[in-house]
């Protein structure tokens, strides 16, 4: 795709990279045409629902509705402060397991006993699926009357805080981090293992101590890292649904309501078509927003 | 990339070939969708009687919670997906997918006698004189409490209580130190959740949804008093984390000790006193629900039901299993198998008559007169456009009550204070039936 | 200079302290789905108790588990496969033969991934039910492949460009066409960079949610719908939900841990050298 046009230009270098580009499309295509088809389709189906009066469940609601089902959304109140709550759930976690994946990092580096063991546990939370993570920690962990954790600030005399109505956005924000911590520990962790024993062997000659030689030696090396875990999780974070659904259902009122669930009531709850695609469109236009800048401040992976 | 291009071949053919196992048989395989409440599990187990039966008919379930099962469903009927034979659907769903023609209307032969089905419930599942679905258990509301807790308090509960009472009593019993909370209500957010339970303290309370030209009423004196009395029981007696409590939530607190007193569907009155699912089964005791001031007001009637699709390709192997699922001889065989006590309560007549299910259930005949004389389309304290004494029988319900729940919820949780939340709450209901053309 | 033991003491208590606690929530679960429902929920909770089966016993009467698995394991590999197909030779493309649009496809690429599904759920639903795919492995296999197209690309291009260009160039002397480059010389250059791949899109195959409980019902449906008929059902239901839990976590978990080298080894060699 983005190899059809070759202009010809003078000198050998370029001619030969030109012939070259001629042959690649066959094998660059496939994924790209594919990816097209995926994005438009849908994109162009949503964007014409957009604009029709669209419920599943009133099908007497039908024809053109201009700007309607996006002058509903923009003027929700609940519009903004589910972008509020992305940024913030967004923001939280990023904080999160990028400073704690880092440190968790730097201590799974060192040697201690049965360090490989306890390194398959810590891991271990990515790879369960987000429903189950969801529902353990609402029924398991955090329930205000069975939970494992209420039991033990009881058992410490404290009367147990109701997490999902006390402390909602926060508590969705811990859960999910216990996700993600997990990954953000095994990408930093390799990356801190490919940094040379020698490099901080040297800085410690020189007197570094441990702290200095973290911000002076380790961090700097693990800038790449820190990009692709941000990238990466940005991805997967924009649209977190699962554990929302499950814990609180956007509530109490719209205290953990992020963009993905607000399109979903709209959608799903309230099977308006319409409106939810309104929403999606919204979120395609903001998505890029955010991906442009995304790679702009991190991605120097991306640059080619 | 010939290798690639084969294991691509491979893997599509295998897996297309793999999708369709049923459509080299020429038996008939029905897919029946349903929620993953006891009840419906008891079904699924049975089933294997029903195959037994009916050579040639398979039957393929779906089991899902109720959130996800109402999604897909709809989603399937609305877009004639023609996925499921069979559906689980409340008695919310029936009038306005029969209206819609998604339904096929059922017509059960003489021996099922339909006229043993208890009439409120059986009104609420017929459009224009026919039947759409038919009814798999239902259920009125009741309060539930501990007549342990009561009698050491020193309390007794009157044979028709008032809301002002009960919360005296939740007051007396409430004892947080011990893990027993005075009163348990539904705080979930969702309009088949807290909302249906506060949809019937508002009718009794003197409120309602909308008036006569379909503006919302929710910033009225009766919905202020509700929502006060509503928060302050449960403040003031509720169980922590009142608001992620649904009635499967509360059905396990109250099994399990956590509550004094409970207000609720009547189908938990089985499964508390049923000894294998409760520890409280021999001091629970049980009531009316409470009155407040208005007093008078639609009564809740709810039913699960099971309906055909318009878009079923084997409408008679469905009829078929329908017809079986909601029959005498159905609750015959789940009275043989798991005793009296467990059988799907609230839509038969001959069910109620029967003496070995009054030995069984004490609390059969109570549970019986609530179902019988639920009236859905009571009247409210002033005049109303709509039906449904939980819920308000229009599309956009849903959407609307779950908002309103979660407006609801966030009062609970102290987020919002009752005012602003109930001016929030009209403000999004107003611009909700605008958009939907309720309102000019 | 080496550290102290009592430094050393301490660093393990933390490694392990840490691992400990991130590891409870599943060892919590493990252990619940082998209490009866009574016990699940007794307050405080027990670690002492009756072990019973009685719980798997429930779940697997009620669903049958192997079903579930079987489908989660042919449409995670058919998915992942199908998605390092195509990614592979477009990647290729991307880091040795960049145009001034390569950054900028990838970008969009990438965009894709930031929309919520539920936008797009209504219009891909009418697109199955028209093409049959409603219900089918082969309809969540292809969902799958282009959900993870855009990630798998990405990986592979920050994997493939980190290959020397030299070695390529060098192979292309030998004669070898572009195909036979691809295959021959970078495939085996970069296989731990592919097998992370490819492992990461298994993971994110198998623990989605949102597409697999929306477009199947019965023949198709995977673990996650396995999990949606126990999550929240009437009466006591902690025991079961932990049984069938573990039984929908554990085939990955357990995998995860067994490849977690292989997904180190290439994420070492690529993206975060």
């Amino acid at each position: 795709m983005s190899t059809t046009i070759a202009t010809p230009t003078p000198g050998r270098r370029f001619a030969r990279k030109t012939s070259r580009s001629g042959v690649t499309l066959p094998l660059i295509a496939p994924a790209v045409v594919i990816l097209l088809i995926w994005s438009i389709v849908p994109l162009v189906m949503t964007l014409w629902y957009s604009f029709q009066h669209y419920n599943l469940v009133d099908p007497t609601q039908t024809g053109f509705a201009g700007f309607d089902n996006y002058q509903y959304l923009l003027t929700d109140p609940d519009f903004w402060s589910s972008l509020i709550n992305t940024l913030i759930l967004v923001g939280g976690v990023l904080l999160i397991t990028v400073c704690g994946g880092t440190l968790l990092a730097v201590l799974y580096d060192q040697d201690f006993f049965g360090r490989g063991v306890a390194r398959l546990l810590v891991i271990a939370p990515f790879f369960v699926m987000p429903t189950v993570s969801a529902l353990v920690w609402k029924n398991l962990m955090l329930h205000p009357i069975y939970g494992v954790v209420s039991s033990l600030l009881r058992g410490v005399g404290i009367t147990p805080v109701d997490w999902f109505s006390q402390v909602p956005l926060l508590t969705v924000v811990g859960i999910v981090s216990w996700e993600w911590l997990p990954f953000a520990v095994l990408i930093l962790l390799t990356a801190v293992q490919s940094l040379d024993h020698e490099q901080r062997e040297a800085a410690r000659m020189d007197g570094a101590g441990a702290i200095a030689s973290f911000f002076y030696i380790t961090l700097p090396h693990l800038r790449r890292a820190i990009g692709v875990v941000v990238m990466i999780e940005m991805i997967f974070l924009l649209t977190i649904f699962a554990e929302i659904i499950v814990t609180t259902s956007g509530g109490p009122g719209v205290a953990t309501t992020n963009l993905a669930f607000l399109i979903y009531a709209r959608a799903l709850l309230q099977f308006d078509v319409g409106g939810g695609s309104a929403g999606g469109v919204i979120a395609i236009i903001l998505a890029n927003i955010v991906a442009f800048f995304l790679v702009r401040s991190f991605a120097r992976n991306l640059e080619v | 990339m010939r290798l690639s291009a084969c294991t691509f071949a491979v893997l599509l053919g295998g897996s297309s070939l793999s999708a369709f196992p049923a459509a080299a048989r020429a038996d008939t395989t029905l897919t029946i969708a349903t929620v993953n409440n006891g009840d419906m599990v008891v079904m699924q187990k049975l089933s294997p009687e029903f195959e037994r039966t009916h050579p040639g008919i398979h039957l393929n379930w779906v089991v899902l919670e109720e959130n996800v099962l109402r999604q897909r469903v709809t989603t399937d009927i609305a877009t004639r997906a023609g996925q499921f034979d069979i559906m689980t659907i409340g008695n919310y769903e029936v009038p306005i997918w029969s209206k819609q023609n998604w339904l096929h209307p059922i017509t059960p032969a003489a021996g099922y006698d339909a006229d043993d089905l208890i009439k409120p419930v059986r009104q609420g599942l017929t459009y224009k004189g026919k039947l759409y679905a038919l009814p798999f258990y239902a259920e009125s509301a009741m309060t539930y409490y501990r007549t342990d807790l009561f009698k050491h308090a020193g309390l007794t509960m009157p044979a028709a209580p008032t809301y002002q009472q009960i919360r005296e009593f939740a007051d007396k019993i409430n004892d947080p130190s011990h893990q027993i909370y005075g009163m348990c209500l539904r705080g979930k957010p969702g309009w088949g959740e807290n909302i249906a339970y506060f949809t019937s303290l508002l009718n009794t309370f003197g409120g309602q949804w909308f008036d006569m030209t379909w503006h919302p009423m929710l910033d009225s004196k009766p919905w202020h008093a509700a929502v006060n009395y509503y928060d302050g029981i449960l403040k003031a007696d509720g169980p922590p984390g009142a608001t992620s409590n649904g009635f499967n939530e509360n059905l396990a607190l109250f099994a399990s000790g956590h509550c004094g007193m409970w207000i609720d569907s009547t189908v938990a009155s089985g499964l508390l006193y049923d000894k294998k699912q409760s520890q409280v089964s021999d001091t629970v005791g049980f009531a009316p629900i409470p009155k407040g001031p208005y007093g008078r007001g639609p009564t809740w009637l709810w039913s699960w039901n099971l309906a055909i699709p318009a878009s079923s390709k084997q409408i008679d192997a469905a009829e078929s299993f329908v017809t079986w699922a909601t029959s005498k001889e159905y609750i015959a065989l789940v009275a043989k198998q798991n005793g009296w006590v467990a059988v799907p309560p609230g839509t038969r007549a001959s069910t109620y008559a029967n003496p070995e299910y009054q030995k069984a259930a004490p609390f059969a005949s109570f549970v019986e007169k609530a179902i019988e004389t639920a009236d859905p389309n009571g009247q409210t304290a002033g005049p109303r456009p709509y039906r449904g004494a939980q819920f308000v029988d229009i599309p956009q319900f849903q959407a609307i009550g779950t908002q309103v729940g979660q407006t609801l919820a966030g009062t609970l949780s102290g987020q919002q204070s009752v005012d602003l939340a109930l001016h929030a709450a009209q403000a999004s209901t107003t611009r909700t039936m605008r958009q939907s053309g309720y309102l000019k | 200079m080496r550290p102290s033991i009592a430094k050393k003491i301490a660093i393990a208590l933390l490694g392990w302290g840490i691992a400990i606690v991130m590891f409870f929530p599943i060892f919590w679960m493990f252990i619940t789905g082998f209490k009866s429902e009574v016990d699940a929920v007794s307050t405080p909770p027990h670690l002492f108790f009756h072990p019973t089966l009685q719980s798997y016993a429930e779940v697997q009467s009620r669903a049958n588990y192997w079903l579930f698995a079987m489908n989660s394991v042919i449409i995670s590999v058919g998915g992942t496969v199908l998605a390092l197909l195509l990614a592979i030779p477009a990647a290729y493309v991307m880091a040795f033969f960049p145009t001034h649009r390569t950054r900028g496809t990838l970008l969009w690429m990438l965009s894709t991934k930031m929309l919520p599904p539920v936008g797009v759920l209504i219009p891909i639903y009418l697109i199955l039910r028209a093409t049959g795919l409603l219900d089918t492995r082969t309809g969540l296999v292809l969902i799958y492949m282009l959900m993870n197209l855009p990630i798998v690309v990405w990986m592979l291009f920050t994997f493939f460009k980190e290959v020397p260009r030299e070695i390529l160039e060098a192979g292309r002397m030998d004669g070898a066409g572009r195909m036979g480059e691809l295959r021959h010389v970078l495939m085996p250059l970069s296989l731990p960079g592919i097998a992370s791949t490819g492992l990461l899109s298994l993971i994110l195959c198998w623990n989605e949610a949102f597409w697999s409980l929306n477009l199947t019902s019965s023949r198709a449906a995977p673990l996650t719908a396995f999990i949606a008929s126990f999550s929240s059902p009437e009466g006591l239901f902690f025991a079961k939900l932990s049984a069938a839990s573990t039984l929908a976590v554990a085939p990955i978990l357990i995998f995860g841990w067994l490849s977690q080298r292989q997904l180190v080894r290439g994420l070492t060699f690529g993206a975060v050298k």
